[in-house]
């Protein structure tokens, strides 16, 4: 198949970017999305132009590397990530619309490229256990009930893609960090640290320039790990208690 | 030259090895550790846990990735599990199983100490894991679920649905987050390591270009551990996430490390096939499907019929033929030949006949479909997503793939290469799996190095050093940056016809036509010849466009590809000169008569550790002899 792209170039985080019409040819249906990209770079790269920039690693829709956003959509039309997505999806002659994920605190890198070590900065803030190596009791002498660990899981599976940002008419964070937070406060080691790390998360996603959540929901449509927006209520919930809590003390 | 290779495994009995190690092994005091600089390369399971483990110590610690987050390394794409001799469910597991089962399955071509050190430390692992808030498994009862996997009689293996890798990959990630909040570890991402920086012949510092501006400098260190994982890309299509490489090895191993044993390298017999030139990775089906479904080919060659077309008695399931009592559970090695040795038949199925049935009709006629979707519900979804078929009414394509690499730069029981200062963790180093990885153990064999080995062994080099950190001033700096400068403008001076993915595509398919599955005197030969000649034309007609001093994804590709087409020469040399069949490694010219792989006890006991001798030279092949002195080297049987 043949398709007409519009694809956001951008030199560097300084320079102003467009999007640009470039032509993909003989694309085969059973291609993914990035192997589409991938050959389309060939050709660019046989003229002697540089090709697209994106990010990508595992291609197996669990690293959370690549963020296209395809025709407005964060990871396109489908209920995966973008390395999952498979051009049998488009029509022959289609124009697509290739960006970067959009978000104010995803700065674009390059071409299709973002910065999105803002979550990187929240998960530091709080968004771990502290368990020296070698400090640790038998596994089994703390019993997890299977629900709370399959809940536990349910929200640990969060991937870090940024999807659930760049389609937030806010760019909030809240379903990435409430994912976090849940897990932990699930599980009876997260207790010690519970409070802390609510307000420490949630004060840096808010340093970071975050958005807050008004229940557009629009980040729970376009997970790929199928993060509920249940872990939104529970941080909420997680938040207020934690404030009350840092209040009285 | 020729180098001496001191293991230093410690005396005494195998059981008490590591516990004596560590008493005797040097002490660095608190107040002193953070006079002390490590750089850690990498921040896959290893990398992570070194870095979090020392930086709790209190070593001041630099940790570099390439990607943008260290969330994001390859470890995070394990599915299956982690093994751990905790022997919860009863079944008769301990550490000297543990430790018997990986020596077997790496077909006696390991170290048995540090084999049996790895068994030792496998249940601390776990609990590490759990008080991180890794959710495993469970059971209703609240304690932790086991499953059986490949090579075992026990069940052995947590795991935390199909995604081990991804928890095990962020609990590490959170320890290390930890870490660097407090200051004691400070993150490169999206910056790649370039090269070592020797001093006085110890590793001293790296070479780094930021993968953002372009810039290319150095940093100093008093220690450099290498986790950079696994060279599995050198074959291009693979499991592998595609930014996997071996720079950072090959780069050591060209300033005087040894590789040991690089044609160990593992296929993995359930892959989704390839479906065409544009194909850019291959897919991992998990092996449990292994459990319900049932392989098979057409009797008749090029017999192009659908398969619900081929009637029962027309079909070969090979393996249910070929071995009985384990049928389609056969191990990884044997299944992926199988699968070989069908479609060399002219019987594959599929586009280039290149892939075999996985066929879940009976599977589903016993326990009906419902049950079937329960189990495996997401792999077919999966499976639909990238072919378009559906698995639940008709067979499933598979074939073998590239997986893992069981061979990596030498060390020595601290694991410490042979350049003093320099250390090497997980799937890059060569320590523990032989010549073919269970599965679920390279999981535990990286958080084993990072969390609980290396911390205890790094003090034998550190403590004599102390104040002997160089500055980057110095000249070995300065000369090794300028070599990385000089590499990167040649990279981008050729500007030829050819994009770097068709050199990487082409040394690919000498590395799997020549060296994959099954290696030959002559097929090796083959590679030998074809592989020079590619890597000079890719000097002269490689086109890496854009400048140096920005963000350039040819340019990082290329370096990687560059090396590659050096190291592609070396794993097939290995591969030529071990005139030997064991585990993963397959010599046509070595197998019993039931096709079954026949190694060479008396001649190829031992580690084959290459060194460097300068461009174009020879390298030299040393050896470290393999001494058993617990377990006796016997024929591997799974009939
Ligand atoms: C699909 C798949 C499934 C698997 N399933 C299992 C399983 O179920 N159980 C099991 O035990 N094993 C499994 N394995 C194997 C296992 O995942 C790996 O062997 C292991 O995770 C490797 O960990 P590592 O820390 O050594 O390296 P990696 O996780 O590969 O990390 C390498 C790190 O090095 C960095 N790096 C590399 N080169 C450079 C450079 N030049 N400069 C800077 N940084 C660099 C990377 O950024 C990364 O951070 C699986 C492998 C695959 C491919
Ligand atoms: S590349 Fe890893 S999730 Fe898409």
């Amino acid at each position: 198949m043949n398709l007409h792209l519009k694809v956001w170039r951008q030199k560097d985080a300084k320079s102003p970017g467009q999007l640009v019409p470039i032509e993909a040819r003989n694309i085969p249906e059973d291609a993914s999305f990035l192997e589409m990209l991938d050959i389309v770079n060939d050709d660019l790269t046989v003229k002697g132009e540089e090709p697209i920039a994106f990010d990508h690693d595992c291609r197996e829709g669990i690293c959370g590397t690549c963020s296209l956003s395809i025709n407005g959509l964060p990871h396109g039309p489908s209920e995966t990530t973008t390395c999952q997505l498979y051009m049998r999806k488009f029509k022959d002659g289609e124009t697509i619309h290739v960006e970067p994920f959009r978000a104010k605190t995803f700065p674009v890198v390059r071409d299709l490229i973002v910065d999105r070590s803002a979550f990187d900065r929240i998960q530091q803030a709080g968004g771990f256990i502290t368990a020296r190596a070698g400090s640790a009791q038998d596994a089994n002498c703390l019993p997890v009930p299977k629900v709370a660990a399959d809940a536990a899981m349910e929200a640990a599976a969060c991937i870090g893609c940024g999807a659930c940002v760049a389609a937030c008419p806010n760019a909030s964070a809240m379903l990435f960090v409430g994912a976090k937070v849940s897990h932990l406060a699930l599980l009876p080691q997260g207790q010690a640290e519970r409070t802390s790390r609510a307000l420490k998360m949630v004060r840096t996603m808010d340093e970071e320039g975050f958005g807050n959540c008004s229940n557009y929901l629009e980040c729970e449509a376009v997970c790929p790990a199928d993060i509920p927006a249940s872990v939104i209520a529970r941080l909420n919930r997680e938040y207020t208690v934690a404030s009350c809590k840092d209040a009285v003390c | 030259m020729s180098a001496v290779l001191d293991s230093k495994i410690p005396t005494g009995p195998l059981s008490q090895k590591w516990e004596k190690h560590k008493f005797e092994s040097k002490l660095i005091n608190p107040a002193n550790r953070r006079k002390y600089e490590i750089i850690v390369v990498g921040s896959g399971l290893a990398g992570a846990s070194a870095a979090a483990s020392l930086g709790e110590m209190g070593y001041k610690v630099k940790c570099f990735c390439y990607q943008d987050s260290p969330r994001r390394a390859h470890s995070i794409a394990a599915q299956g599990g982690i093994n751990a001799a905790k022997n919860y469910q009863n079944d008769g597991d301990s550490v000297q199983r543990l430790f018997y089962d990986t020596i077997k399955g790496g077909d006696f071509r390991s170290r048995e100490a540090n084999v049996y050190r790895l068994a030792e430390v496998s249940a601390a692992i776990i609990d590490q894991c759990v008080a991180q808030g890794v959710p495993f498994a469970r059971e209703y009862g609240g304690l932790l679920a086991n499953r059986s996997f490949g090579g075992a009689q026990v069940s052995r293996t947590f795991y935390a649905r199909g995604q081990t890798g991804q928890q095990l990959l962020l609990g590490a990630y959170s320890a290390l987050n930890r870490q660097i909040a407090e200051k004691t570890v400070e993150m490169f991402p999206r910056t790649e390591m370039l090269d070592v920086v020797l001093v006085d012949g110890h590793a001293k510092g790296i070479v780094v270009r930021d993968m953002v501006t372009g810039a290319i400098t150095s940093h100093a260190a008093d220690a450099v551990l290498l986790c950079t994982g696994g060279y599995g890309n050198v074959f291009y299509l693979s499991t592998n996430a595609k930014g996997c490489n071996v720079t950072a090895s090959w780069r050591a191993y060209k300033r005087g490390a040894l590789m040991a044993n690089p044609c160990y390298t593992q296929i993995h017999p359930t892959c989704i096939p390839v479906a065409g030139d544009f194909q850019s990775k291959l897919t991992l089906m998990s092996e449990s499907l292994r459990n319900d479904g049932r392989v098979w080919v057409p009797k008749k060659k090029g017999d192009n019929r659908k398969p619900h077309e081929i009637p029962d008695a027309e079909r070969d399931y090979y393996l249910e033929r070929k071995y009985p009592s384990f049928g389609n559970l056969a191990p990884r090695d044997i299944s992926s030949r199988s699968a070989k040795e069908a479609c060399d038949d002219g019987r594959g199925v599929g586009p280039g006949g290149l892939g075999v049935y996985l066929d879940f009709a009976d599977a589903i006629k016993r326990l009906s479909e419902p049950t079937v979707r329960e189990r495996y519900g997401n792999l077919f979804d999966m499976y639909h997503q990238i072919t378009g078929e559906n698995a639940y009414q008709q067979p499933m394509r598979i074939y073998p793939a590239v997986h893992y690499t069981m061979g990596g730069l030498w060390v020595d029981y601290d694991l410490m290469s042979n350049i003093p200062g320099l250390f090497v963790l997980g799937e890059a180093n060569f320590s523990d799996h032989g010549a073919n990885r269970l599965g679920a153990s390279a999981l535990m064999q990286g958080l084993a190095d990072g969390y609980f080995v290396l911390p205890y062994t790094i003090g034998n080099y550190l403590a004599p050093q102390i104040g002997k950190r160089p500055t980057t001033d110095r000249e070995e700096f300065k000369r090794t940056e300028a070599d990385v400068r000089a590499r990167t403008n040649r990279l981008l001076s050729i500007k030829g016809k050819r994009t770097v993915d068709h050199f990487h595509r082409e040394l690919g398919r000498i590395m799997w036509d020549y060296c994959g599955m099954a290696r030959s005197e002559k097929s090796l030969q083959r590679a030998l010849a074809q592989i020079p000649p590619l890597r000079e034309e890719f000097w002269k007609n490689v086109n890496v466009p854009g400048e140096g001093e920005a963000l350039n994804v040819s340019l990082e590709k290329a370096g990687r590809v560059a090396d590659f087409l050096e190291f592609g020469e070396l794993l097939c040399l290995d591969a030529f000169e071990r005139r030997e069949s064991c585990g993963g490694h397959f010599r046509e010219e070595f197998q019993y008569p039931d096709g079954e792989a026949k190694r060479d006890d008396t001649n190829f006991q031992h580690v084959a550790a290459w060194g460097f001798n300068g461009e174009g030279e020879k390298p030299t092949r040393n050896v470290e002899p393999l001494v058993f002195e617990e377990v006796h080297p016997s024929v591997r049987s799974y009939k």
